[in-house]
């Protein structure tokens, strides 16, 4: 992972958050009426995809949740709810992480990508997608968002990975079907054309 | 028992200042839930297997996070993630049985998220307890793992106390091979440990894997200079590459001249609740040449005391061949 990336992330969270700690003076960033001081405002907004959405989100609510439930943005799969699957994937400031295990609110600063936002205005597919389908990568296709976005986050940090490091990249998403090797082709061709 | 989708409703806060973070963590006392990247909270709560009235996100305060140089050594912020410790320049050349350690843990995507604080204060992983039975470690009376039909073949050999699950840190052991200080902060002030004294077994507290008191927060870990730039060597065994936990893990520091061990530290993981200092070990090997006939000589002497389990005793001689290997190498 890009070191970069994740400081821009905190960096940006902290901004974010921090004007109003400094605006107030404390910590009380937010004071809704019936909730304990500094407790999280439910209405937020987020950038996902590119865009700004406005949504209520739970205190408690994970990101799997928001995107799925509230947002209609099905494309991301929840496999085990658990962190053990990687079938939940999605980029947070280019950076992979499960929507399963991660609060709305502990990314809402951040820029959210699934899979639905990768293709282009005019409908080309995005060079992993598109090399996914030459090497028929898929089988089932359950596991294959989070095969995507995973692939896209390590093509960003490393654009020409060997077949080893594509192998670790995407060591955290399990495949059910066995396809391991048809999405390293897959990989490893985005690689080259992307 | 049913499986949940969803977290039961709990307030949030997300301070970005330690102080409002302690106070927050003073007011809810033990029912407030300390998050870092939440990879081992979050289970918990969907299960219903514990629960708190409000968690407290720490994700946020930046001065929690990073790596830095000191004149004693290398402070390390306790939310910084385990990506950056296992890409960290800093740790990679001075300290790297740090980085290796992390570098194994989990996922990708959870080495992303989780943080060195978390993973070095995660509970136990028994599945009886972590399902929500109500054995010793959760206030009750009885040991599910320890009994006849038992699973326990990932549990312990050494220091069981009623509870014999074994701990689950992977960064815990480098820690203590590195004799690392933790930094602890309550509204009362500061306070440290040794990484030792910081982790503690079911005799002393069978319900915490660690020493940190109700509304305290691990801000740092301090790694110190003399440390730096020891041989180290950091070895994992799992089932699987990913996600699985270790079966045993060892890490181990040893400052070498003239090829031979002036001073080590050696420490087995997941063989104990606690990472296991193997002091008879490092006795042994000290002034003796660093190298596979050493190693042979001495790494019997690594499962000195066992007591297996039913499914565990294939623990023995795993831990005494990594021993052997960490001394080899
Ligand atoms: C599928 C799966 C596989 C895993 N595999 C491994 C593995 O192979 N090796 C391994 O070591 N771990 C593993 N883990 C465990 C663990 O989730 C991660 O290691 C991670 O590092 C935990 O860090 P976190 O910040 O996400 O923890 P959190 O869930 O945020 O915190 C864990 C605990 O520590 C407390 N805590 C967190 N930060 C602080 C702080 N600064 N001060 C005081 N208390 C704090 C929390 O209150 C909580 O009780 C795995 C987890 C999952 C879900
Ligand atoms: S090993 Fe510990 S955590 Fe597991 S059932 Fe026994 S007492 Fe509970
Ligand atoms: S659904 Fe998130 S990792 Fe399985
Ligand atoms: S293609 Fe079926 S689970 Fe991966």
């Amino acid at each position: 992972m890009n070191l970069n990336l994740t400081r821009r992330r905190f960096i940006k969270g902290v901004i974010a958050s921090g004007a109003a700690a400094t605006t107030t003076g404390v910590w009380v960033a937010a004071n809704g009426a019936s909730r304990p001081a500094g407790a999280v405002e439910r209405m937020i907004r987020i950038n996902i995809n590119g865009q700004v959405r406005t949504v209520d989100v739970a205190p408690q609510e994970t990101l799997a949740s928001t995107l799925r439930y509230k947002l209609g943005l099905t494309g991301t799969k929840l496999g085990c709810n658990r962190g053990e699957c990687g079938a939940c994937t999605v980029l947070v400031d280019d950076v992979s992480t499960y929507a399963c295990s991660v609060l709305t609110h502990s990314v809402k600063n951040g820029r959210v990508e699934t899979v639905e936002g990768l293709e282009a205005a005019d409908g080309t597919l995005h060079p992993v997608q598109q090399a996914f389908v030459e090497e028929l990568s898929p089988q089932c296709g359950y596991c294959t968002p989070g095969q995507i976005m995973a692939a896209v986050g390590l093509l960003r940090e490393n654009p020409s990975p060997t077949r080893e490091e594509a192998r670790m990249g995407l060591s955290g998403n399990i495949c059910r079907c066995g396809s391991y090797d048809s999405y390293l082709d897959g990989v490893m061709r985005a690689a080259q054309i992307g | 028992m049913p499986s949940y989708d969803v977290m039961p409703n709990m307030e949030l806060y997300q301070p970005v200042r330690v102080e409002d973070a302690l106070d927050i963590a003073s007011r809810y006392a033990d029912r407030g839930w300390l998050v870092g990247g939440g990879q081992d909270t979050y289970g918990w709560l969907k299960d219903r297997a514990k629960s708190a009235d409000a968690l407290i996100d720490l994700s946020a305060i930046d001065e929690l996070r990073g790596v830095r140089e000191t004149a004693e050594g290398i402070e390390i912020g306790a939310l910084t993630t385990l990506t950056e410790i296992a890409e960290s320049a800093l740790l990679k050349q001075s300290y790297s049985v740090l980085s290796d350690a992390a570098a194994v843990v989990a996922s990708p995507q959870i080495r992303n998220i989780g943080t060195l604080g978390g993973n070095v204060s995660q509970d136990v992983r028994c599945w009886y307890y972590r399902r929500g039975l109500s054995c010793y470690r959760a206030g009750g009376n009885l040991c599910y793992a320890d009994t006849p039909q038992g699973m326990n073949r990932e549990h312990s050999l050494f220091e069981t106390s009623r509870c014999v699950a074994a701990g689950a840190s992977d960064t815990a052991p480098a820690l203590v091979a590195l004799d690392a200080t933790m930094v602890l902060r309550s509204v009362d002030g500061e306070r440290t440990l040794s990484a030792e004294e910081y982790f503690v077994g079911p005799a002393v507290d069978i319900e915490n894997t660690t020493a940190l008191r109700d509304g305290e927060i691990l801000t740092a870990v301090r790694l110190p200079k003399a440390w730096a730039n020891a041989e180290f060597y950091f070895e994992k065994v799992a089932d699987r590459n990913v996600w699985d936990f270790s079966l045993v893990n060892v890490a181990a520091a040893f400052k070498v001249s003239g090829g031979n061990i002036s001073e080590s530290r050696v420490v087995c993981g997941a063989v104990q609740a606690t990472p296991r200092r193997l002091t008879a070990i490092e006795n042994a090997i000290q002034g003796k040449a660093k190298g596979a006939v050493t190693a042979q000589s001495v790494a019997g002497m690594a499962s000195e005391g066992a007591r297996a389990l039913a499914h565990n005793g294939f623990k023995i001689p795993l831990m005494e061949n990594l021993v052997k290997r960490a001394i080899s190498a």
